[in-house]
């Protein structure tokens, strides 16, 4: 669920492991309501004919769905009105049926700009631990 | 350095490509679809009780979804087009967002992009391009902005 209520400074330790997201198998539906609603058109998303005239075996999942995920995580946690920065890697592509677990860890207590922040890891790993995204994010707390 | 392959795509020139600047209202039905293909179910997202509930003035716009506000244009892949970048040989490499303000459903973003760097890797294998938004609302603030990296890849 949707964090309301700001994490507190001072609760949190480096260290510590923010609640792990893992999705359902990633399908061809997935990707097809993921184009419709993020705008993203790419055909090779979608359409097995252009991905193979572009030299690939098969469509490939959106990098920024997994993104998304991993940004589920950050906003299970904390609002997102109170992300600073957030910002991903993708390192290998995501194929229909694997199954994406994002997660994050408190890497930093930071002082930003006067406000008190903490910066996170942030990964998306596939079911045989092949990463898919690494990244980071810098959270404001209370 | 940049590398100069006969395969090669993309050019230094191609820094300070600007995209024309464009604006976009943010819509309800369009942040509920976006919930519903991210698995996201926290009504919080898609219900303006639940979100006013927590003390939103509307639906609040999920981290990623500046990136899909940008491909709001007739034809997000146009500038693909024009500058002769291989749509199906494209990765997307990297992104990052920087937010200075929250938005919710009825704000009107504008977007303003720039190429800012362009470079090759393993002899000119993979090219990279970097875009860098600006985003501002309808009062003229800036909310947000992010880099979006694109990787190329040539041969097999």
């Amino acid at each position: 669920m949707t964090a309301r209520v700001v994490p507190r400074f001072d609760a949190v330790a480096v260290g510590e492991q923010l609640p792990a997201l893992t999705l359902p198998p990633i399908t061809r539906a997935t990707l097809a309501v993921y184009c419709g609603a993020s705008g993203d058109h790419n055909p090779v998303h979608v359409d097995i004919d252009f991905a193979r005239a572009s030299g690939l075996d098969d469509v490939i999942t959106h990098g920024m769905l997994v993104m998304a995920y991993t940004g589920r995580v950050l906003t299970d946690w904390a609002p997102p009105a109170a992300i600073r920065r957030f910002d991903t890697r993708f390192l290998a592509v995501t194929r229909v049926g694997d199954v994406i677990t994002a997660s994050a860890r408190v890497v930093e207590k930071l002082d930003d700009a006067g406000s008190r922040c903490v910066r996170l890891e942030l990964a998306a790993v596939d079911q045989r631990g092949e990463f898919k995204t690494r990244g980071s994010a810098v959270v404001a707390l209370a | 350095m940049a590398d100069e392959s006969p395969r090669r795509a993309l050019g230094a020139e191609l820094v300070g490509y600007r995209n024309r600047p464009f604006s976009v209202e943010v819509e309800k039905g369009r942040l509920r679809l976006f919930a519903k293909a991210i698995g996201e179910s926290d009504p919080v997202w898609s219900d303006d009780e639940a979100a006013r509930a927590a003390g939103y003035p509307s639906l609040p716009v999920p981290p990623t979804f500046l990136f899909c506000l940008e491909m709001e244009r007739p034809d997000p892949y146009d500038w693909f087009e024009e500058l002769g970048i291989p749509l199906g040989q494209v990765l997307h490499g990297e992104q990052a967002f920087v937010y200075h303000e929250p938005c919710f459903a009825g704000d009107v973003l504008r977007f303003e992009a720039e190429i800012v760097d362009v470079f090759a890797k393993k002899a000119g294998a993979l090219e990279f391009l970097v875009q860098h938004n600006v985003v501002s609302n309808q009062h003229g603030v800036r909310v947000a902005e992010f880099d979006r990296t694109i990787v190329v890849r040539h041969g097999s």
